[in-house]
């Protein structure tokens, strides 16, 4: 594909632009070429190699220098804290001499909203990006890739207005059915905030399903058109339907990006935090599980309590949530990526 | 003749291929129906989302000060004033962290296109596929501890574009390095073969050929970053009045502009937020566009 399309290329761009410069600073009647201008030339190289590696290293220093700032600037509140870091519920940090801080509660509400959010939205992408490839008119499918590529250009802060003031309200009933027909679920329980307002992690969910659902889509759609042209044909000549060819072929070779891509839109849902914050309503109780309980997640709790970092020591806490999470996403990212190996390009 | 003719014509018995048995077509056309389904789901919060947003934004944004002036004296239950200092203030951010990310982000890319070998080029690789997946907070957090907390200096716009810079970063890489994949070989090779080291064949040949592919990369970039909320939360404070200093002082941006009118109860503050929301999101899909028309414009030369 690169090398059909690209044997049209040289006419029009480098040729013009490129070979003019080059050619007048080559001097080839000068000399033989391995005597050319040696010293000025080589040092020009080794500049612009040394730069680019040193710009190269700079990102990995940074990823580094996350982990270890955020770790650094926590030690000390995590040793002053006077609670269970990872089994309390409390986040009190409002008396600097005794700061009480766990992560139970976060960590309850950040992971049951995502994994409420991944099982919406992976089932969706999936259809989506088969429709994409494998259904969709060839001349629409473009097109139909924009729209939802259009989902992935909202910014998160509209998605939040969005599941505040529209879809939360819509999805009252809905919750209360849910609710009263299937309460003895520990799932689907009463849960530390009034289903009637709105700002329940069942709400939140849906809000992410739909943010990481372009991300998860975009990927698969990637991968699966990625599916070996002669093994749909021989499938197709075999006398399968559409449906068994996609069985036979398109989802056994993209099944690893497809897991890959849903591990990356789970670490986006993960981390969100402003649409989170503006839905989810605050729980005065501890989590209970329940897909109607409220609270915060790492994020929101942090971008909730920004106004607030002036001593260090209350700030150390909530940095310290954030290392949490920090962690948390690096590693389901390297699951995403180890996964699906090569066939991920775009995160 | 005729007669190999009319045997080679006529099936040699039944034909291979039966009727699809009712089980099987009633398969397919379920799965036709429900990938379908699964689209058209996916259509309905996009445009319920839109609606919202233009129904209840327009009228604030079609107000005659809306581009030209700030909140500065207007009362919260007030209508007026435009949101000019936090489109300037957004605008601002976002095009320091494109000062900063994008050199850093095409040296990377070159490095890892044109130089990257071995153990360090997959480490650079697998960090660049990490930082795409860091969280905005944890960018912001990570700021907040070096430049405020370890260097001691003050809550600024600055700050918030260096965080911002952590999340272009990797997507200017990506797409940058995609696009010097794309260029083929052989200008490369014709470049040596005339004796252009390659340095210069890189800024020369490699770079002016996938330029317009890197471009799009960056104006997707642009986007994504003029729509986080997170830095802006934790690293500067709003102002209602406009502010040219971007190492000093509070300064607005639409984000925020929509995360403090989120507080404010008042019918003009409701109004507001949902015309700083529409002005937003008008702003994204303008570099969403454009980075659609360049990319479209450019398709012969870099694909």
């Amino acid at each position: 594909m690169v090398r059909d399309d690209g044997m049209t290329t040289p006419p029009s761009g480098p040729s013009g632009t490129g070979t003019p410069g080059g050619a007048g600073d080559t001097h080839v009647r000068d000399g033989p070429l391995n005597e050319m201008s040696s010293g000025g030339r080589r040092k020009a190289d080794d500049l612009f190699r040394w730069a680019s590696t040193g710009a190269g290293i700079t990102v990995v220093a940074s990823i580094g220098a996350i982990g270890l700032f955020l770790a650094v600037q926590a030690w000390p509140s995590l040793m002053a804290n006077s609670a269970n870091f990872f089994l309390s519920t409390e986040f009190e940090t409002s008396d600097v001499e005794d700061l009480r801080f766990g992560v139970r509660d976060l960590l309850v509400v950040t992971v049951l909203s995502s994994a409420f959010a991944l099982a919406i939205a992976m089932p969706l992408a999936l259809g989506i990006a088969l429709f994409l490839t494998q259904y969709a008119p060839r001349n629409l499918q473009r097109l139909f890739g924009y729209l939802i590529d259009t989902l992935a250009a909202v910014p998160s802060i509209v998605y939040g207005l969005w599941g505040l003031f529209v879809l939360g309200p819509v999805l009252v009933p809905v919750a209360l059915w849910l609710n009263d027909t299937l309460g003895w679920i520990p799932l689907f329980a009463e849960g530390n905030v009034s289903i009637t307002g709105g700002g329940t992690i069942f709400t939140a969910g849906i809000v992410l399903a739909v943010m990481i659902l372009p991300i998860i889509t975009s990927v698969t759609r990637e991968v699966f058109r990625q599916t070996p042209v002669t093994h749909i044909e021989g499938a197709l000549a075999l006398g399968a339907t559409k449906w068994e060819m996609i069985r036979m072929t398109v989802l056994p070779f993209g099944r690893s990006g497809y897991i890959g891509a849903s591990m990356l839109g789970l670490g986006r849902a993960l981390g969100e935090t402003v649409a989170v914050l503006v839905v989810l309503r605050i729980a005065t109780e501890p989590a209970t599980f329940s897909l109607f309980d409220g609270g915060y997640t790492f994020a929101s709790l942090i971008a909730s309590a920004a106004n607030e970092f002036v001593h260090p020591l209350p700030t150390g806490a909530y940095i310290a949530a954030g290392l949490v999470l920090f962690v948390l996403t690096f590693i389901v990212n390297a699951i995403a990526r180890t996964i699906a190996g090569g066939k991920v390009q775009r995160g | 003749m005729t007669t190999t003719e009319t045997f080679v014509d006529r099936p040699d018995g039944a034909p291979t291929f039966q009727h699809l048995s009712a089980g099987r077509r009633a398969r397919d056309t379920l799965a036709t129906v429900l990938v379908t389904a699964a689209f058209l789901v996916a259509l309905v919060p996009l445009v319920w989302l839109l609606y919202t947003v233009i129904s209840r934004g327009y009228e604030a944004v079609l107000s005659s000060r809306w581009f030209t002036h700030s909140l500065s004296g207007v009362m919260p239950d007030q209508f007026a004033g435009g949101i000019y200092h936090a489109l300037y203030g957004s605008i601002v951010q976002g095009v320091l962290c494109a000062v900063i990310a994008v050199p850093l982000g095409v040296f990377t890319a070159i490095y890892l296109a044109e130089y990257g070998q071995g153990w360090l080029a997959r480490t650079v690789t697998f960090m660049v596929d990490i930082l795409s997946g860091v969280p905005s907070i944890v960018a912001a957090l990570f700021v907040f501890a070096l430049w405020i907390s370890v260097f001691g200096l003050p809550k600024s716009a600055f700050a918030v574009s260096l965080a911002l810079v952590l999340l272009m970063l990797p997507i200017v890489i990506r797409s940058t390095e995609e696009m010097l994949r794309l260029v083929p070989d052989q200008l490369r090779e014709a470049s040596y073969a005339l004796g252009v080291p390659k340095w210069k064949t890189i800024v020369k040949i490699v770079l002016p050929t996938a330029f317009s592919g890197m471009v799009t990369g960056m104006m997707l970039a642009m986007a994504r970053v003029l729509g986080e909320t997170a830095p802006v939360l934790v690293l500067v404070g709003y102002s209602r009045s406009i502010n040219y200093n971007v190492v000093e002082g509070n300064m607005a941006s639409l984000p925020l502009t929509v995360m403090n009118e989120l507080l404010n109860p008042e019918p003009a503050g409701v109004a507001r937020m949902w015309g700083a929301a529409l002005t937003l999101v008008l702003l994204v899909m303008l570099f969403n566009l454009m980075a659609a028309v360049i990319s479209r414009l450019s398709a012969v030369k870099t694909e």
